[in-house]
């Protein structure tokens, strides 16, 4: 049981370590060790994603990605542990990972009891269910006597329960531990019905042998605000993870994009995109980076639209619409606070 | 040495005194590792802002758990699933140990064969199983076996029985009024049976008489059962299971997750306790068999009688680890979903609460008690059947 051997390394980590200095300063760590150790999970397409080559790509991994641009100017200067949904918030609070960017929903609980702080949402999800199409299901609410998978330590498996009992509805819960093996228990018949986050089911699906004989059900039954997540007492350190998503966000507002924002930082006069780029005045000192660190994020990683479309855009195979994450301008709730 | 005057009785040269001063010091070396440890924890918990203590043990837990064998609903608290938790581990591990008990003595008892094919049939079982990584044996029961049963709709059917990929069903009984009736016809029937056994025992003893005790015994318990539901009026009903849109609703059902876990659990740790059993019944003297057959012993008698108490004492020590083996690994069944002890409490609960320590040090706790517990009572059992020298 290799993920509990990690969960008993881990508390064994947090008895450990000495406790001067351990919460603070994660900024002078990850400079020391010149990169950025980010915990993601062990494979959700469009979110964080391994290929052949051991390359990761997707949403989280690009919000560590520009972490690390902003700190080094060097996206390429981060090291992922991949963690499954019940070790990653020991992982963070032990210090083995300083971000934790794996589609981890932020909730009351677990931002107050846990000693973590999230940080911003990079992506604002709700979860559904998947079931068969020859089922002739059309809503949530004919999942009477269904049998449902799901992974296990998430906010679904709460969020499933709620939702059953709210419609009176009775089901069978197969609660698996990784999100792999719920998957292949649903496409084994084992299940009528998989839930997960909307987002989740879409990536998911395109890992089936035949994604169209599934479909995804209308009903969103709650509300899934992802983002990265830090820990708990290090201001400067949530400010920078918190800065480097809102930087991508006004960029794109601005219309900045990895490939014109060489030739705008050099042409403009616009005062509000000089001080964002750092050709005015010195933005980065307050965090502690450099001048340039809003620039190396856009010119390395890209605004928060390209890497939408890069991960999980319609033309990717997870083809997930904008909806609620379009920006606040054209009709979602993206909105970040304006850098002055 | 010899021509000392004076000996010197200081008590720092006394072997007591020293021996229980290098106790004290290891004693408090031993305290302040623990006592700096303990600290160090809590300030880093307080430092991180990681809320402690059992206090979420009477809130409602709101998770679904598969299985449950006493009453649990999703506004259950974390209290209650843990106890669900706990009985599931109880469950498995004991089933698991009985069952893993039958196949390893059949399976040993079948390598000693004097049938070559049998033999060689036993040999290939164990060779495979104990050879074989668990956690992949539970994989290939539940992803490769039960996965390829049919769906609901085209179920296996057996009388009132279906068989499916969403697990075993069978008619659940409901009990009418007038089954006390039956119940204490059952009661009586088993106090007569051992009154019988007793007595058997006891005539043999005195007289030399041997009387078939077991068999009738079990005549007498299934005839008066049977005589009680006669008189009652058969107050039993059937919940028959049934089709629905999408599962069989109705009836009792073995879900794939317990079934794939038992299977696992008992085949593997079988194989072991196979070797066990073998070694055991080779470590008898021939001269023991040659002896009892020589008194004109049959050869059941022989080995039920001779064999199998001197075989015994040598399989009972090295029997007790295959158990403890057992009910730890009953742990590998939360990756197939199977909601025990781990999956429950270090799966669910750890991770809505976010109460590391406190979760995985009950689990530690309730694994020790239950690992200490089938050692208690292994060694009993082992004092009991060792050999008592006349």
């Amino acid at each position: 049981m290799k993920s509990n051997v990690g969960k008993l390394l881990s508390t064994a980590a947090i008895a450990a370590t000495i406790s001067t200095g351990a919460a603070a300063a994660t900024l002078d760590d990850v400079k020391a060790k010149g990169f950025i150790q980010c915990g993601v999970s062990q494979g959700v397409p469009g979110f964080s994603n391994a290929d052949s080559n051991g390359e990761w790509s997707g949403i989280d991994v690009d919000a560590c990605r520009a972490t690390a641009a902003a700190i080094f100017g060097d996206a390429q200067k981060v090291k992922f542990t991949p963690l499954s949904a019940k070790e990653r918030f020991t992982a963070l609070q032990s210090g083995e990972i300083d971000i934790l960017a794996r589609n981890t929903t932020w909730t009351y609980t677990r931002d107050t009891s846990l000693g973590l702080d999230f940080t911003t949402t990079n992506f604002y999800d709700g979860q559904g269910f998947m079931v068969r199409k020859d089922l002739g299901v059309e809503s949530a609410k004919d999942l009477d006597g269904a049998t449902v998978c799901t992974e296990q330590g998430t906010t679904t498996e709460l969020n499933m329960a709620d939702f059953f009992r709210k419609n009176k509805l009775s089901y069978v819960p197969v609660v698996v531990q990784k999100a792999d093996e719920a998957l292949s228990a649903y496409s084994s018949g084992r299940c009528d019905v998989f839930t997960t986050d909307k987002s989740g089911l879409a990536a998911h699906r395109s890992k089936l042998s035949d994604p169209s004989a599934h479909v995804i059900l209308p009903e969103t039954i709650s509300k899934e605000p992802l983002g990265p997540v830090v820990r708990h007492g290090d201001n400067q350190w949530k400010d920078i993870v918190t800065w480097a998503m809102f930087v991508q966000v006004n960029a794109e507002e601005m219309g900045i994009t990895s490939k014109n924002v060489e030739k705008i930082k050099t042409e403009t006069i616009d005062p509000e995109i000089k001080r964002l780029l750092g050709a005015e005045g010195d933005m980065g000192a307050q965090l502690g980076l450099p001048a340039s660190w809003a620039y190396d994020i856009i010119a390395k990683v890209g605004n928060y639209g390209e890497v939408f479309e890069r991960n999980v855009g319609p033309s990717t195979p997870v083809n997930l619409p904008r909806g609620l994450n379009a920006l606040w301008t054209e009709g979602g709730i993206m909105y970040a606070p304006p850098v002055r | 040495m010899s021509n000392k005057t004076k000996p010197n009785n200081s008590l720092l040269n006394d072997a007591g005194t020293r021996a229980l001063i290098f106790q004290l010091l290891l004693l408090s070396v031993v305290v302040f590792v623990g006592y700096f440890l303990f600290t160090n924890l809590q300030n880093n918990l307080d430092n991180r802002g990681i809320s402690t203590g059992f206090a979420f043990f009477n809130e409602p837990a709101g998770f679904p758990i598969l299985i449950h064998l006493i009453e649990y609903t999703d506004s259950g608290t974390y209290g209650r699933a843990f106890a669900v938790a706990l009985i599931n581990t109880f469950v498995i591990s004991l089933l698991g140990i009985a069952l893993a008990t039958v196949i390893g003595v059949v399976i040993g008892l079948a390598r000693l064969s004097n049938n070559w094919l049998v033999a060689r049939l036993a040999t290939v079982y164990v060779e495979t199983l104990r050879n074989l990584p668990l956690l992949l044996q539970m994989f290939f029961w539940y992803f490769a076996v039960l996965a390829a049963l049919p769906a609901p709709a085209n179920s296996y059917e057996f009388a009132d029985f279906l068989l499916n990929k969403r697990g075993i069903y069978s008619p659940n009984p409901i009990f009418q009024d007038g089954f006390g009736v039956v119940v204490v016809g059952f009661i009586l029937s088993i106090v007569a049976a051992v009154a019988l056994i007793v007595w058997a025992k006891k005539r043999q003893t005195k007289t030399g008489l041997w009387f078939p005790a077991y068999w009738s015994s079990l005549g007498l318990i299934v005839a008066i059962t049977f005589l009680a539901l006669v008189i009652s009026g058969f107050p039993i009903e059937f919940d028959l299971p049934e089709k629905s849109r999408f599962n069989i609703s109705g009836g009792m059902v073995l879900p794939p997750e317990f079934v794939a876990v038992l299977i696992a659990l008992s085949t593997y740790t079988g194989a072991f306790i196979a070797e066990i059993v073998r070694a055991g019944i080779l470590s008898v003297n021939w001269g023991q068999t040659e002896a009892a057959r020589s008194l004109g012993l049959r050869d059941s008698l022989t080995q039920r009688l001779i064999v199998l108490p001197q075989a015994l004492r040598v399989i009972i020590p090295p029997l007790t680890s295959q158990y403890l083996n057992l009910a730890k690994n009953s742990s590998l069944g939360a990756a197939i979903a199977y909601p025990e002890l781990v999956s429950v409490v270090m799966g669910t609960t750890l991770n809505q609460t976010g109460q590391a320590i406190e979760t995985i040090g009950l689990c530690m706790l309730v694994y020790g008690s239950l690992s200490l517990t089938i050692s208690m009572f292994m060694n009993w059992y082992n004092k009991k059947m060792s050999l008592i020298e006349r």
